[in-house]
């Protein structure tokens, strides 16, 4: 006799616990890889520099986050005399929060079966969690565009002008990329995405799963490129641009409010991997438990990341202007037609 | 462009590999400069005193003037430093002094980690130099 399984929406105090548990969860793990990013940045690029990177606090270096973070805690806060103090404030944290709140609609694992009922290892399942995740990720346009605004200084308002103009330009060919997945998919829940995406490759080859990356390499491609660029990852990483523009349009912050920005570049990159490995490399599944598979994806994603940092020289800024504007978007858009025409093709 | 953009992955890739890091830990590991390397001074004794006959060539040729002398006369009537003092704040570590001198009393040493606390801890005395 097996237990009937209901669904836990039946019962609300156990449905708001278990979802305080696991927003806690996915919170605190996420908390976790974004300081380790930068424990793995770190030593990544110092070995690829023939250096070692952090060695001291701790077994090479793996308390490095935790010093840095209590540092920056207290380090000297300044706020510029005429700067526009609470939005100065806001911006960093414009930024932050809509990193974090995108991991509510990123599915981890398989539903699991607790007491008699079935969590599903996801947040919430929206059934419009592609377009959930698009509009989180224009927020944080606001952030930086505010942070050179508040700041009172022109080379703030310049920085966070430039940054805003590349992100909001490469969102577009961003959002061609992952119009073609939902061609695909028919469907706009990511929950689904990767349920279509552990069938076997085109319904006939039975050793290789549906991913979409085999079926649109070219929009895959492009979604890394463009979110790269747009979550301001060097070496697009031209709204910083320390040689030209002093730190752009974080150049008035410092402590904690600073790193509150590279906390929010690093939490971005986590969500552009966790994102790029439902949508096109499976999600969760995979040979092991589903959110290491996650895990594993967005780690190897977060390497190819910071492999490509140490590669690439910064480029400039019309030169990426004019790929995003004459180079990606026709490409999105020319993949859109084809993809259009194979899928009529095929019904 | 692809092949370049792999090639230069590649690159990166293969410096990731271990073994090629060339850093020292320095703390705790500590190379030893070359012969000829220009540190702090040292005072060269002789059998119960400095070899230093105090003749004022070092402060004369000193471009910095950081080296400060004061002679004077022992009961057997040779003339020795009764001051002797390198202000290291000044000090260009260029090796002047080390050149005119005409009795060989002074010379660099390998000694590189001179940081200190306090200013007057970089003022080296005749004691101190005598090594």
């Amino acid at each position: 006799m097996t237990p009937e399984i209901v669904s836990l929406s039946n019962n609300w105090p156990l449905f708001v616990s278990t979802m305080l548990v696991k927003i806690l969860v996915v919170f605190v793990v996420v908390i976790l890889i974004v300081a380790y990013a930068t424990w793995l940045e770190r030593k990544v690029i110092g070995h690829m520099q023939t250096r070692l990177g952090p060695m001291e606090t701790g077994w090479h270096g793996l308390l490095q986050p935790i010093a840095d973070g209590l540092k920056l805690f207290f380090k000297e806060d300044i706020i510029p005399a005429k700067a526009a103090k609470f939005t100065f404030v806001l911006a960093p944290m414009m930024l932050l929060v809509p990193a974090f709140i995108t991991f509510a609609v990123v599915p981890f694992g398989r539903d699991i079966e607790i007491g008699g009922y079935i969590v599903p290892l996801q947040i919430t399942d929206l059934n419009v969690g592609v377009l959930y995740v698009l509009a989180m990720a224009s927020l944080g346009a606001y952030g930086i565009v505010l942070a050179g605004w508040a700041s009172n200084s022109k080379y703030s308002l310049l920085g966070g002008i430039r940054s805003t103009a590349q992100m909001i330009s490469f969102e577009l060919a961003a959002g061609l990329s992952i119009v073609a997945v939902f061609m695909l998919s028919e469907t706009l829940s990511l929950r689904e995405i990767v349920a279509l995406q552990m069938e076997p490759l085109w319904g006939t080859i039975t050793f290789l799963p549906n991913w979409y990356i085999f079926s649109q390499p070219l929009a895959f491609g492009l979604f890394i490129l463009t979110s790269l660029i747009e979550i301001n990852r060097t070496p697009f990483d031209l709204p910083e641009a320390e040689s030209e523009l002093v730190s752009g349009f974080c150049t008035e912050y410092s402590s904690m409010k600073y790193a509150l920005f590279f906390m929010a570049e690093y939490a971005n990159m986590v969500v552009i991997a966790a994102i790029a490995a439902t949508l096109f490399l499976g999600g969760w599944s995979g040979p092991f438990f589903g959110p290491i598979n996650l895990l594993l994806k967005i780690v190897a994603f977060m390497f190819f990341a910071i492999w490509l940092r140490a590669t690439m020289p910064r480029v400039r800024y019309d030169q990426l202007m004019t790929m995003g504007w004459k180079v990606l978007i026709p490409l999105g858009l020319a993949n859109l037609i084809v993809t259009g025409i194979v899928v009529l093709l095929v019904q | 462009m692809f092949k370049e953009f792999a090639k230069g992955l590649s690159i990166t890739f293969k410096h990731l590999l271990p073994g090629h890091s060339t850093t020292v830990q320095y703390p705790h590991v500590k190379l030893t400069p070359s012969e000829r390397y220009r540190g702090l001074h040292r005072l060269v004794p002789t059998q119960d005193r400095e070899k230093c006959v105090a003749c004022y060539l070092c402060p004369t040729v000193c471009p910095a003037k950081c080296i400060t002398v004061e002679s004077a006369e022992n009961e057997k009537g040779e003339k020795y430093p009764r001051v002797y003092k390198i202000d290291m704040l000044r000090c260009i570590f260029c090796g002047y002094c080390v050149e005119a001198c005409p009795v060989e009393a002074l010379e660099m040493t390998g000694e590189y980690e001179l940081a200190n606390y306090r200013r007057s801890d970089f003022e080296f005395t005749k004691e101190r130099l005598l090594r």
